[in-house]
């Protein structure tokens, strides 16, 4: 699914350029949950960045569903995005004048289809992720959990072919970590490819291949004990 | 172009303007105010316009005015300063040499008179007329007929006065036709009572009198006050202002230079500075005007960029879910225009409320200053135009600002 390749980026600083992913070498198979570990400026958000194809790479390859990612323009990377990608930040970014409803069916607007029939799958979605009887509530209404819950619906309400979540913990409590989390697996279990990117232990424990990934290089990658057991 | 026609679009430009109304009104208070003011000065310079020509409109425009003076420069041994009169002699002569420019020509003789009814009476203006003085300046008749050409032939005793006169020299309620007033000590038979106008008149309170009775009550021979002239239509009324005084002058053995000698006033000059005047206020209601449109959606350009800063992280999650920059910029141009042609017909219903309103206050009866204050269809219609190609150019720059922030440093925008 996501096929990485002697991955360099850089950016700029200055007159100077700080070097962040130093080669990365990755292959994601459909239907993997992986998660990133790293500390701050491990380059871990970089390459989720580049993987989201809201950043673009300096050298190497990046394959996508097959497809090599090469001189993408804003417009092809949005169609990109929208078509095979969903994505779920640490702080949410739902659009705040939006109910919980309409901040799921935005994708699917840009998708091009007719309202009646977002709305329809959006509501589907809602259901999905328990929260049918919030649909119309403004995300300041929802706790940071629910909200949490209602960007996954969003992320997955295009039927990408990735989720790609941002610290998707970071900003919630234990108890609701444990439950988006949950959420994450059951989404997996269906066979969705899913790439977390957390610094918490135990979030990436919960997933079933752990990268580790320490100044711009992947320092080791193994499956988690979990998936040993079953 | 489909996308116009498509209510996500408009759902979606609901959604970021109700998000923030007061902002949203705020902005568009100077386009509406532009257009408001456009339309209200537009109104009220026509509603100018047609006062200033109703109130010429009893009075024939290309008319010249003609008396005489007295002269500046000596002539054919005549010394200078000599004072003279127009005769009915001048009045034959104009008649045959211009007759193909001259509509109408009234020779006039006035003088200032007690009248006398019983035991009322008043100071006025007595004038002795022809029939024709009715076709150079129309008088509006509350009883009775003008003078006539028979009152003419036959010197008849009769006079036409005004509804101030009767109410001065009559009882309430008295009819005055068929009744004498007493002019100089002779009876007079009012025939007709006239409306003074409110417009631009030369005898306010006359009573009208035969020219021929005239003549032979005050012995005025064959001399005349003055004279209106009346051209037909086509002629320049100019030239046959200097055409006319010079035969006069020639008549009258007066230098044809002679600044002095013959006062004249031209109406169709003095209508033509009024329709300059007329025209400088349209031109400076257009410069204003637009001037204050282009300011107002300048204001909105200013806005909506200042709302793509604040939104740079709504944009960037849009783009994240699959927004295309062509997306991104269509909405926010759209909604530029769509705040510009709000607006604009915001301003353009509240600027016909007001010309109603001023058209309700002083635009109707004889003493409206403004008449009919109105503007044309095809002016809102241009202005509708204009209006919805300035937003369009004005959401450009936004729309640009907002596509070349990338997603990703959108996103990172707290």
């Amino acid at each position: 699914m996501i096929k990485i390749e002697k991955l360099h980026k850089s950016y700029p600083i200055g007159k100077d350029s700080l070097h962040v992913l130093k080669g990365i070498d990755l292959h994601i198979k459909e239907g993997e949950f992986v998660s990133i570990m790293g500390s701050s400026g491990s380059g871990k958000s970089t390459l989720l960045n580049i993987v989201g194809l809201l950043d673009i790479h300096d050298q190497g390859n990046y394959f996508l569903n097959g497809q090599l990612i090469k001189n993408m323009n804003e417009k092809k990377a949005a169609i990109l995005r929208n078509k095979f990608l969903g994505f779920v930040f640490q702080s949410f970014n739902l659009i705040s004048y939006k109910t919980a409803l309409e901040n799921v069916a935005l994708p699917l607007y840009y998708k091009g289809l007719k309202r009646k029939e977002r709305l329809k799958i959006a509501l589907d979605y809602l259901e999905k992720v328990g929260l049918k009887e919030w649909a119309n509530h403004l995300p300041n209404e929802l706790s940071g959990g629910q909200k949490q819950r209602v960007a996954i619906a969003r992320a997955l309400v295009t039927k990408p072919k990735v989720v790609l979540a941002d610290e998707p913990t970071g900003a919630l409590d234990s108890g609701t970590t444990d439950s988006v989390m949950g959420l994450l697996k059951d989404i997996n279990n269906e066979g969705m490819t899913v790439f977390v990117i957390t610094h918490e232990q135990e979030v990436a424990e919960q997933t079933k291949r752990i990268v580790h990934l320490k100044d711009g290089v992947i320092i080791n990658d193994f499956l988690t004990k979990e998936i040993k057991k079953a | 172009m489909r996308f116009l026609f498509d209510t996500e679009t408009w759902q979606e430009i609901y959604g970021s303007i109700r998000k923030n109304k007061l902002r949203t009104g705020i902005t568009i208070i100077g386009v509406l105010w532009g257009i408001f003011l456009l339309i209200v000065l537009l109104g009220a310079t026509r509603g100018l316009e047609n006062s200033f020509k109703n109130a010429f409109g009893n009075l024939a425009t290309n008319s010249v005015f003609v008396w005489t003076q007295s002269t500046d420069t000596p002539f054919k041994g005549f010394q200078k300063g000599r004072s003279f009169r127009l005769t009915m002699n001048d009045i034959d002569v104009l008649k045959s040499e211009y007759a193909s420019e001259i509509k109408f020509l009234a020779p006039r003789n006035q003088t200032m008179n007690l009248i006398v009814r019983d035991f009322k009476s008043g100071s006025f203006k007595v004038s002795g007329d022809y029939p024709i003085l009715d076709q150079i300046q129309k008088k509006s008749l509350t009883f009775g007929r003008f003078l006539n050409q028979n009152d003419i032939m036959s010197m008849s005793k009769v006079a036409v006065i005004s509804e101030e006169m009767v109410k001065q020299l009559f009882d309430k309620e008295e009819m005055p036709i068929g009744q004498y007033i007493k002019i100089n000590n002779i009876n007079y038979k009012v025939v007709g009572v006239y409306e003074p106008s409110n417009t631009v008149n030369f005898d306010r309170d006359t009573a009208y009198i035969p020219f021929t009775t005239f003549k032979k009550v005050y012995n005025s021979s064959d001399k005349i006050d003055w004279m209106m002239i009346t051209a037909n239509n086509g002629v320049n009324i100019e030239q046959l202002e200097k055409d006319l005084l010079l035969t006069l002058k020639n008549l009258h053995k007066v230098h044809p230079e002679d600044k002095r000698a013959f006062g004249s006033i031209n109406l169709g000059k003095e209508i033509g500075r009024l329709t300059g005047f007329l025209t400088g206020m349209q031109f400076l209601t257009w410069f204003v005007g637009i001037a204050t449109l282009i300011a107002g959606v300048f204001a909105i350009g200013n806005i909506l960029l200042i709302t793509v800063k604040e939104r740079t992280k709504e944009i960037g999650i849009r783009r994240a879910i699959g927004a295309t920059p062509k997306s991104i910029r269509q909405q926010i141009i759209l909604e530029a225009v769509f705040l510009t042609a709000t607006a604009g017909m915001l301003g353009i219903i509240f600027g016909a409320f007001t010309l109603y309103i001023i058209d309700a206050g002083f635009g109707q009866g004889p003493d409206a200053a403004l008449i009919n204050p109105t503007v044309n269809i095809p002016i809102i219609l241009i202005s509708c135009t204009i209006l919805i190609f300035l937003g369009t150019l004005i959401g450009l720059i936004p729309a640009h600002m907002a596509t070349i922030i990338k997603p990703i440093e959108a996103l990172r925008e707290e």
